[in-house]
């Protein structure tokens, strides 16, 4: 408790004794009115002084329709009507009610605080040997840095001596530790668990790992829900209309009926109107919402899920359509050899051979898992690289073209028609096509149980985006259970492609789009929610995306929606309540059915009950 | 220009959607969105006048609770 609550709760406590003091004393001893009203007056004014106070102040500053106000409004008024334990009795719950809130929202905030506790305190720097330790801030781009066993990775760097387990537990929510070793990259934030690390800092602390998430999820508040929104427009109109009603509740009756000379009808009156006062404030329904929603960003945080604002926390629950990118998403991202055709007067390894050869020195993926497969790698010359093509070089003095079917017609030789559905890399010899390889690139692991789950909750269709021929898409997609397959799309296409797939949508649901970044910002851009996936490797992605998954696991996807869920259930839950419990009490009230007490339970109890019902909200299964 | 800035003692989330309609209504204020959770504010307002227009929205900050600062 702060210092602050604990004066609250000290005065909620002495108030409590006095008042049931007081209590015992009239009930046994015969006063004068007078005397017990005095009697009463003081739990009353020890409890309820601070609230009396700020809403004085509130009424010079113009500010009438404060929670406060309204307080002091509706226990005055009941002192008025002789009602003097209940008086003192609002005044303590109220005081209850605003304890215990602060103490929830306190929680909630130092839980997420925990939570996000990634900020590294210090960097050790290593500069001709001599080593100091300074604010990560004042490190720059190229100096080396120094990690121990047990500390965090103050900035993103790439290993130069050393290897080590990392845990990335606090990032990613994987529990496994990740192996890294010279040439590495390393992201901030990652304990080191055993080895001693010499890194070389690849970017400033502001554009560093650690930064860039504690500015996400410190900001992800700022991007309020639709629910949000709608909760303070509400709450705006109903206080004052609540005050209008209690005022014609405690005049009009008395008036209308004639009876407007006499005391026990007016008192009565008022105090039915006193107890409109005591509900008319939103509290409960305010607080909740934003606190729901910050949990379950927070919550998700934990679990290496970050989502930009509540507004798209909100939103995924919306999405019935899912748009995965295929390769780096559902599949792996790297490519094995699966199958070698040859032509006559080749062999198997002759193919492998002269495309391992030219593409030696390429980056390209299927270049990579070409080289990887063959057993001899030769020397090459006059190597030319056409993007997007293949390449051309001179292997053992002949000429070799390596690369798409397009590639080897280009340069007028003959491709046999029926090779391969699959993924691959067309290899010809001196004008004379050669053979062809097949690549596979596997699903990932937990995809098929993924898309499964998402099914279980609720999402409809699902569809997958790829670049690929579309017999290798539609096989992968049948084995994931996917339902629509646009294949042989170039970069840009995949924009107009996830807008085709959103047009279809009729009843209101919205779209999401996966996909680790690659290629794909423009459309993480345009889905109502994109999810970046594997990570901060792409910065083009982060930005344009809605939510960043830390890991590679589909199954975060997962966890995101049923977060999302559960969030708007339980926000939804509170503000139907909440409704429902002062709606009620504004229609018994008038009729005579409501006291004080019932109205204290529908500011206050609703308050606790529905402060409760949001701090669920941060806890996640896994 | 955007920036953000943090708040102290907000204790009322009503409060705080009070402060932004007050805030909304000051000439030369974009945007506005002040966040009771985080504690923090976004404000984007003209780059011109910013400093006086900051002035403005910790007076009306003040006067819906005088206890919250901006910490500007």
């Amino acid at each position: 408790m702060t210092k602050k609550q604990k004066r609250s709760a000290l005065r909620i406590a002495l108030s409590v004794v006095l008042l049931a003091v007081c209590a015992v004393t009239a009930h046994f001893v015969q006063l004068p009115q007078w005397a017990v009203l005095l009697l009463f007056a003081v739990p009353y004014f020890v409890s309820g002084f601070p609230v009396l106070a700020e809403a004085a102040g509130n009424i010079v500053r113009g500010q009438i329709f404060d929670e406060k106000f309204l307080m002091a409004l509706a226990t005055v008024g009941a002192f008025v009507v002789g009602e003097y334990p209940e008086a003192s009795f609002v005044m303590i719950f109220f005081q209850i009610g605003e304890l215990f809130e602060s103490m929830a929202v306190g929680k909630s905030r130092r839980a997420i605080a925990d939570l996000m506790d990634i900020r590294p305190d210090r960097a050790r720097t290593v500069c001709d040997g001599q080593i100091n330790e300074v604010d990560p801030e004042e490190v720059q781009v190229g100096m080396y840095i120094q990690v121990l066993p047990g500390e965090r990775v103050p900035l993103d760097g790439i290993v130069c001596e050393g290897s080590a387990a990392l845990d990335t537990a606090a990032l990613t929510g994987e529990s496994l530790p990740r192996e890294v070793g010279v040439g590495d990259a390393v992201i901030s934030g990652c304990i080191n668990t055993n080895g001693v690390l010499l890194l070389q800092v690849t970017k400033p602390y502001e554009e560093s790992t650690v930064a860039r998430i504690l500015e996400l999820v410190e900001n992800a508040g700022i991007h309020k829900a639709k629910s949000e929104k709608f909760i303070t427009r509400f709450a705006k109109y109903y206080t004052p209309c609540v005050c209008a009603a209690a005022l014609l509740l405690a005049v009009l009756p008395p008036v209308v009926t004639g009876q407007a000379n006499v005391w026990s009808v007016w008192s009565d009156w008022i105090y039915r109107a006193m107890i409109f006062l005591v509900i008319s404030c939103p509290c409960a329904l305010v607080i909740s919402v934003p606190l729901s929603f910050f949990g379950g960003i927070g919550g998700a945080g934990a679990k290496g899920i970050l989502i930009k604002g509540s507004e798209h926390l909100e939103n995924i629950a919306r999405c019935k359509t899912f748009v995965f990118d295929k390769t780096g998403t559902l599949t792996q991202g790297n490519f094995t050899v699966s199958d070698v055709l040859y032509a006559d007067g080749f062999t198997e390894k002759d193919v492998l051979y002269y495309a391992a050869t030219a593409e030696q020195h390429s980056s390209h993926p299927l270049a990579k898992a070409v080289c990887a497969e063959s057993e001899r790698i030769g020397e090459s010359k006059n190597v030319h690289e056409k993007a997007g093509f293949g390449v051309s070089a001179t292997v053992d003095g002949k000429l070799v073209f390596v690369g798409s079917e397009a590639l080897l017609r280009e340069n007028g030789i003959a491709v046999p028609d029926n090779n391969t559905s699959e993924t691959a890399v067309f290899v010809a010899v001196e004008g004379r096509y050669a053979g062809c390889i097949a690549l596979r690139d596997r699903v990932k692991e937990d995809a098929k149980q993924a898309i499964a789950e998402l099914r279980s909750l609720g999402v409809k269709r699902i569809c997958m985006l790829t670049g690929d021929r579309e017999e290798a898409a539609l096989r992968d997609a049948k084995e994931l259970g996917i339902d629509e397959v646009y294949a042989q799309l170039l970069p840009q296409d995949k924009v107009e492609a996830a807008q085709k797939i959103r047009s279809a949508i009729t009843d209101g649901s919205l779209l999401a789009f996966v996909g680790d970044g690659i290629n794909d910002a423009p459309v993480l851009a345009a889905a109502d929610v994109g999810f970046a996936m594997g990570a901060f490797g792409s910065d083009a992605a982060v930005e344009a995306a809605d939510a960043v998954l830390m890991n590679d696991r589909l199954q975060s996807l997962v966890t995101a929606v049923a977060v999302s869920t559960k969030t708007t259930r339980i926000v939804k839950q509170n503000i139907v309540f909440a409704l429902a419990v002062k709606f009620a009490v504004l229609l018994l009230s008038p009729l005579g059915f409501a006291n004080m007490g019932i109205g204290i339970f529908a500011d206050v109890g609703v308050c606790v009950l529905a402060v409760c019902n949001a701090l669920r909200a941060m806890k996640i299964k896994s | 220009m955007r920036k953000n800035f943090k708040m102290q003692d907000l204790d009322c989330a009503n409060c705080a959607a009070k402060m932004e309609e007050a805030i909304r209504k000051i000439d030369g204020v974009a945007y506005i969105s002040i966040s009771f959770m985080a504690q923090k504010m976004v404000i984007e307002a003209d780059d011109s006048r910013f400093d006086e227009i900051m002035q403005q929205v910790a007076k009306a900050v003040r006067k819906v609770d005088k206890h919250c600062e901006v910490i500007l």
